[in-house]
């Protein structure tokens, strides 16, 4: 049953994709394809059939090689009536047998019995001759393309009409050279394609794939991504290398839009008057990125030079016209930006701390105003409590002023500037570089990618701007549920754990969260903030802090998910504020030889001891050493003794590592003792004093990680995770 | 084709342009507007089966755009060209750009790119898929396919055009401030309109009573909801029929204005604004309902469509929830 391999080709022509969706688009688009010749059959696990796939703005593009030409035949057993009731009491064929027999096109006596848990039945060999690969491909293409997802699609030909992300224009769909006949609303598919919009002709035939490929290339649409990147990079080389020591500012963010921007991008260097770089680069750089998609260039030095890349969807700038054009808008841009810069400069920060009371946080919680006058007592209080009193009242400084940026006409222009002009306008105000530096980085970290505020203060101001949010929030019932999170709260605390990270601070969650509510009360006895039940927050924003610090540690930072566990439940009641550390601790020191019999010899001691509490055997005591049994028993306990002494010293060093080392070394004796000494002796005050010894071992130990967490090798005491 | 040499000249060629595809071409609206889309011939048109096709120009205020005519390239008010199409044909875009080949834009010689940019009043309640259409890094078009208006689903599918014609204007003649390109052989944009930015730009920021606008915004706005509730009392068709519908809408306008206005003079603060907005956002909604119910209870409307056969009022309870 041999069949006969071609090639199938899908191109779907639109109205211009957003850049952002193309690469999702197309990743569904492949799945729906894969999955669908899958459940036809006609891709199998033993051979599976992959699709290549291509994109630009205007096109999604699908392509396999080889794809049979025919489903492979089928049989399936086809259960009929029960045999009971299919025979009369001659043996006879009944009502049922025959009209089963009808339906599966056969006589009574051409039919099969089988047997089943439920009895015997009557059956038959069905065979199904596949169905050729272009009428499956009809339904396929259609349901794939319109099922794929995307966050926002529209209708163009009425409601009645199919849904997508832009206007479907045209459909190429060949398997084996020949059209599938299918359509999406009124576009019909056909062998055409089309070339670049003023560059290539509006009608192209296809035949195969490679002729595909060259018929785009030579009418100006470079259909492999990759192609178009690589373009990009090299042209913008030969541009920059004509004029010494000018280098890209590159940014990957941005060369990925310009990719699925053009079919055919071609970048063209243009300059600016160098008199704008008076301005902040911060601020040149946001204005030819964000608003202008262009790059920026800069000089040996890594200062910014006068010059940007933008990226045309041409093969050339013929006259000059679109280089001039370019500079021409640019310069209108920095006109504005300048204007800005310059006004704002007319009032001080501390003179718009006043104009925050018209900005509203959040209707319940205040305005900005307020907010800053919380964030201005709590980064104070989490310095003192950190015993930073020399950065005091920088910090509170910092914290009063970070957010009156917020009114001038440069952040309302750029609001992704927040942060970075308040820091910069502080600094041209005469402000100390410590507070100038925290107002700039107290947004960061923005993302999972960006970094941390560059100093404590930085840190101390981002926290307090995180806690008022998340406990105010939390107070008037504004905690995320679902998927639901308005406020960007899952954000605002995933930024504060990576901030704790780096900046240990000598203080629990627990602590953070009351000193905010402290503050909170202040606000609420003044009546700025109306009152809520303190004794609901901590509650719901503990958990909610444990769950980032999961997800951050396990998906983020990548550790096993049982290290993260153990290491979390250790810090369990106090919630620590960093067991970074210590699960950097725990993650090396399991490929050691004695750690994991270790994990397996405390899961067994907890063990023991849930059994023997259950039971009312065991109660806590003091442990008397007279009742100690020479031999193992004694031994394993003087080398707890000294063992923890050792791991103090090595805590207080904050040497996880070498803590974990000294309490693995205990495994030897840990198993010497249970070969040799039997826990649950009828002696109940030998008993209880074994166990307490235990016990001590066990929450002595497990301050860095509880080890009963770790999922051990031994199938047979790895639990039931 | 060369580039248009004066302000005027570019309308007439788009104008020109338009009524060759079609297009009626209909004159300013008389009354202020932040945008083409607010008036009736956008608004109103859009709403129900009936196919239109319509251009105009429409000088658009923006209160709280206004430099006192001293930025060169921000006005508190500009030129749109718009164009109306519905339903949207399939070929728009080529139609688009063939008509900036006929403004004197050799597409051969600029950049151009569609990039994504969907349009949202939600003053109107009203929004679509789109994109602003860059030349050479100027924005010049919003081209947006209109999902929804005045909260009701459309039903065909319209596609509007909005060209920026100061900023076009001034690109193909080149010049460095709006101020400077020339409105006809004789005179420039700055001669026949900066007097009126430095003005407006004085009375909107500084000079306008708040009072007055708040009370006047209420005033626009209790008419228009007599207008809309009585509406609603109506059975006969023929009293639907003659029931001013149309002067309620511009009631509505008279209120966006005046919300501008109000913003302008930074009387509105963050928290009052979506209010604000939501008002003027439910009389839109109880207009389009309204003008639907009408269209359809009108003699030789092509009735039973899907939008125009359910009734106003349960309309404007979606929208108003």
């Amino acid at each position: 049953m041999e069949s006969k391999q071609k090639e199938f080709l899908l191109e779907i022509g639109t109205e211009e994709i957003p850049d952002w969706m193309i690469e999702p688009g197309l990743a569904s688009l492949k799945r729906l394809l894969e999955e669908g010749l899958q459940r036809a059959r006609l891709s199998s696990a033993e051979q599976p059939v992959s699709f290549q796939m291509h994109a630009t703005p205007r096109r999604l593009v699908a392509f396999c090689p080889g794809l049979v030409s025919r489903q492979p035949d089928s049989v399936e057993m086809v259960q009929g009536p029960p045999k009971r009731i299919a025979f009369d009491s001659q043996g006879k064929p009944t009502p049922a047998a025959i009209k089963f027999a009808a339906k599966m096109e056969t006589t009574p006596e051409k039919l099969q019995t089988v047997t089943t848990p439920k009895g015997e039945y009557l059956a038959c060999r069905k065979k199904d001759r596949g169905r050729p690969t272009q009428e499956i491909l009809r339904e396929l293409v259609p349901q794939a393309i319109l099922g794929i997802p995307f966050p926002r699609s529209m209708y163009w030909e009425g409601k009645a009409g199919p849904r997508f992300i832009r206007p479907i224009r045209s459909l190429l769909v060949l398997f084996g050279g020949r059209v599938v006949p299918c359509r999406i609303g009124a576009v019909q598919a056909g062998a055409w394609t089309f070339g670049h919009r003023q560059l290539g002709k509006p009608r192209l035939r296809v035949r195969d794939f490679a002729g595909y490929v060259e018929t785009l290339r030579r009418n100006y649409v470079l259909l492999d991504a990759g192609e178009r990147r690589a373009k990009i990079l090299k042209e913008i080389q030969g541009l920059l290398a004509s004029e010494g020591g000018l280098r890209l500012k590159e940014n990957e963010e941005l060369l990925n839009t310009l990719v699925y921007l053009a079919e055919y991008p071609t970048p063209v260097a243009g300059q600016f008057d160098p008199s704008y770089l008076s301005l902040p680069e911060e601020v040149l750089v946001t204005v030819m990125r964000g608003h202008q998609k262009y790059f920026s260039v800069e000089q040996e030095g890594g200062a910014l030079a006068p010059r940007f890349v933008a990226v045309m969807n041409l093969e050339k700038d013929r006259s000059g016209a679109i280089r001039h054009g370019h500079e021409r808008v640019l310069r209108a841009r920095f006109n504005d930006a300048r204007f800005f810069w310059e006004t704002d400069g007319k009032l001080s920060l501390e003179q718009r701390l006043e104009m925050l009371k018209q900005v509203t946080f959040q209707s319940r919680l205040g305005s900005y105003f307020e907010k800053a006058k919380r964030m201005e007592s709590l980064a104070g209080e989490l310095a003192r409590k950190n015993g930073s009193t020399p950065l005091l009242a920088e910090v509170q400084t910092a914290a009063r002023l970070a957010k009156c940026d917020l009114t001038t006409e440069l952040v309302k222009e750029f609001t992704e500037l927040q942060g970075v002009v308040g820091g910069l306008y502080a600094e041209r105000e005469g402000k100390s570089k410590e507070i100038a530096t925290a107002i700039y980085d107290h947004y960061k970290p923005q993302s999972m990618e960006d970094a941390v505020p560059r100093t404590l203060a930085g840190a101390l101001v981002s926290l307090a701007d995180r806690l008022d949010t998340l406990v105010g929030c939390f107070g008037v019932g504004l905690a995320p549920t679902g998927s639901k999170d308005p406020f960007a709260l899952r954000r605002t605390a995933q930024g504060m754990i990576r901030i704790s990270i780096d900046y240990p601070l000598p203080l629990s969650w627990r602590d953070v969260v009351d000193t905010t509510l402290q503050v909170y009360q202040e606000a609420q006895q003044q009546g700025q903030v109306p009152s809520w039940n303190k004794e609901i927050v901590w509650p719901e924003l503990g958990p909610f802090i444990d769950d980032r610090y999961r997800y951050y540690l396990r998906d983020v930072s990548g550790y096993p998910y049982d290290e993260v566990n153990a290491v979390l439940a250790a810090a369990g009641r106090s919630k620590r504020w960093a067991p970074f550390k210590m699960l950097e601790a725990v993650h090396r020191i399991r490929q050691t030889a004695n750690f994991e019999p270790l994990a397996v010899a405390f899961k067994r001691i907890k063990n023991i001891l849930q059994q023997a509490e259950q039971k009312g055997l065991f109660s806590r005591r003091n442990l008397e050493e007279r009742l100690l049994e020479p031999g193992p028993e004694t031994e394993l306990y003087h080398l707890y003794r000294a063992t923890a002494q050792r791991v103090a010293d090595h805590k207080q060093s904050g040497d996880f590592f070498s803590a974990l080392e000294a309490i693995a070394s205990l495994r030897p004796a840990v198993d010497h003792f249970f070969d040799k000494v039997l826990v649950m002796v009828p002696d109940a005050d030998l008993r209880e004093n074994r166990l307490t010894l235990l016990a001590t071992l066990l929450s002595e130990f497990s301050t860095i990680a509880d080890f009963s967490e770790i999922v051990t090798a031994e199938p047979k005491k790895a639990g039931s995770h | 084709m060369k580039p248009a040499k004066t302000l005027q000249e570019l309308i007439f060629r788009l104008t020109d342009f338009w009524a060759g595809r079609g297009c009626l071409i209909q004159q300013p609206y008389d009354a202020e507007v932040g945008a083409g889309t607010m008036c009736p011939e956008t608004f109103l048109r859009v709403l129900g089966p009936k196919p239109y096709k319509v251009a105009y120009v429409q000088p658009s205020r923006r209160p709280a755009d206004g430099r006192y005519g001293e930025n060169p390239n921000r006005l508190y008010k500009h030129l749109q060209l718009q164009v109306i199409l519905k339903p949207a044909p399939a070929d728009i875009q080529d139609v688009y750009l063939a008509s900036l080949e006929k403004i004197g834009i050799d597409l051969r010689n600029h950049d151009l790119k569609f990039e994504e940019d969907n349009w949202e009043s939600p003053t109107l309640g009203a929004w679509g898929i789109g994109w602003q259409v860059m030349l050479d890094g100027l924005e010049i078009t919003q081209f947006t396919y209109f999902q929804q208006c005045g909260g009701v689903e459309l039903d065909p599918v319209s596609v509007e055009l909005t060209l920026g014609l100061e900023r076009i204007s001034s690109f193909l003649q080149d010049t460095e401030s709006v101020y400077q390109m020339r409105w006809n052989e004789e005179m420039t944009y700055g001669e026949v309109r900066q007097a009126e930015e430095q003005q407006f730009s004085t009375y909107n920021f500084e000079m306008a009573d708040v009072a007055t606008l708040w009370k006047l915004f209420e005033l626009n706005e209790q008419e228009c909801r007599r207008l809309l509730e009585h509406y609603r009392q109506l059975k006969a068709p023929g009293e639907k029929a003659r029931f001013p519908v149309l002067a309620a809408y511009d009631l509505v306008l008279k209120c966006s204005h005046l919300f501008n206005m109000l913003d302008a003079r930074g009387a509105i603060s963050v928290t009052e604004r979506v209010a604000v907005i939501g008002r003027v956002r439910s009389l839109a909604c109880g207009v389009a309902a309204a003008y639907l119910d009408q269209t359809d209870a009108s003699p030789g409307s092509s009735s039973g469509s899907s939008d125009a056969s359910q009734p106003g009022e349960k309309k404007s309870e979606v929208v108003a929830s």
